[in-house]
């Protein structure tokens, strides 16, 4: 196999992983690791570096279109940034230091829960709004548009919510994904922001998150530009389909057969690396 | 003076942001397909390696390294040229809150960007806090 069939196999991977992330909601990244690794043999830390700034590109791409429909906040999203990138830049400082069948089996943890959190429904909870000392001094408390008009929301519990994403930070910059799972799980049920305010702001805060151990997974050279530019490509291309699907057909089962691949994917993902085989 | 300041709300910062957001996803996209383009044509046909690891080179590596590489028309300094490009699109995205929050008047969050625009501009530095 040559660099241009290589390419290729990589890029059309990528396509199929960004547009799978994208109807399942889980994004690209976390799903074109397991490919690379897996089917095509990249080295895992290489397989990382190429994912994360394809994660950047998507979060941007798709926290272009949410800003303008009002729902996410950007003040909680700023200062929870703090948190997720300090984190994001310990995680990529921490898989610098452990080994990659470790990085491997987290990996298909998180992969396993990540996949078991988009398929779980929510109820629409109604916020009773009780501003919480902290987060009014911090200006969080605001309004979202509803079907019903305008609703105004109070985040509490902002500490807890500050560490959980110190979490998701580190997650993101050890493992290359967004941690879009564990920052909803952060504003959702920890601050109790309504779940579109949460999923809008959590995919703003992604691209930062990413940029943070992006920067450091560069400048210690894990990042290949032969790898990343088809990775790359191919996951944008593929989550503006999916998008594009998204609003067009029923997905609900196709979600639940990506679902299983995925689970799949990452018990693989455990196995190889309690094996020793990655 | 007062209408200008007036016009700084959350909504159209948001539309900006939006905007700043696109151009720069767009144009990293570009400059990656184009040295993307470059690199196969000239080493297409040699053998990938992508199953060992070993650390890029170090024009690879640092912010001007790479402007450099992509100066001489190097296929993969082009190339890192559009991921950094990418990296520094949320980046823009800080700085340009770091103004927006001033012009609205809201200090404390000038200094909260600014904490994010610092652990960025750290990370990219190598991760020496």
């Amino acid at each position: 196999m040559n660099i241009i069939e290589f390419t290729l196999l990589v890029w059309a991977a990528a396509l199929l992983a960004g547009f799978v992330g994208s109807l399942t909601g889980l994004g690209g990244g976390i799903i074109i690791t397991p490919v690379l690794t897996l089917a095509l043999g990249v080295d895992i830390r290489y397989a990382i570096g190429a994912t994360l700034v394809s994660v950047i590109a998507t979060s941007s791409g798709a926290a272009a279109a949410y800003v303008r429909e009002g729902f996410s906040n950007i003040r909680i999203g700023m200062f929870l940034e703090i948190a997720t990138t300090l984190g994001a830049v310990a995680g990529a400082l921490l898989a610098a230091r452990i080994s990659t069948s470790a990085i491997s089996i987290i990996f298909g943890l998180v992969l396993l829960y990540s996949a078991y959190a988009s398929g779980r429904q929510r109820p629409q909870r109604v916020s009773t709004c009780r501003p919480d000392p902290l987060a009014t001094r911090l200006k969080m408390n605001s309004i979202y548009p509803t079907p019903d008009g305008p609703m105004g929301y109070c985040p509490q519990a902002v500490p807890a919510g500050f560490s959980l994403m110190f979490g998701a930070g580190i997650l993101s910059g050890l493992l290359g994904i967004g941690s879009g799972a564990v920052k909803v799980i952060a504003m959702d049920q920890v601050m109790g922001l309504p779940f579109k305010v949460s999923t809008t702001t959590s995919n703003f805060m992604i691209g930062v998150t990413a940029a943070a151990s992006a920067g450091v997974y560069l400048t210690r050279g894990y990042i290949d530009p032969g790898l990343a530019a088809p990775v790359m490509l191919g996951v944008v291309a593929g989550s503006l389909v999916g998008a594009r699907v998204l609003t067009q057909v029923r997905t609900k089962w196709l979600r639940l057969v990506f679902g299983l691949v995925i689970a799949v994917m990452a018990v693989e993902m455990i196995y190889h690396g309690l094996t020793g085989r990655l | 003076m007062a209408i200008q300041t007036r016009e700084w709300t959350d909504q159209y910062v948001e539309d900006l942001i939006g905007i700043l957001l696109r151009v720069g996803v767009t144009l990293a996209a570009a400059v990656v397909l184009f040295g993307g383009t470059v690199y196969l044509i000239r080493h297409g046909f040699e053998s990938p390696q992508f199953h060992v690891f070993k650390r890029e080179p170090s024009d690879l590596r640092t912010p001007s390294g790479i402007v450099k590489g992509a100066l001489a028309f190097r296929a993969r300094g082009l190339i890192q040229l559009g991921l950094l490009l990418l990296i520094a699109t949320p980046l823009a995205r800080v700085a340009f809150a770091v103004v927006a929050f001033a012009l609205e008047g809201d200090r404390l969050y000038v200094v909260v960007a600014l904490i994010v625009l610092a652990v960025l501009v750290c990370s990219l530095a190598g991760g020496r806090l």
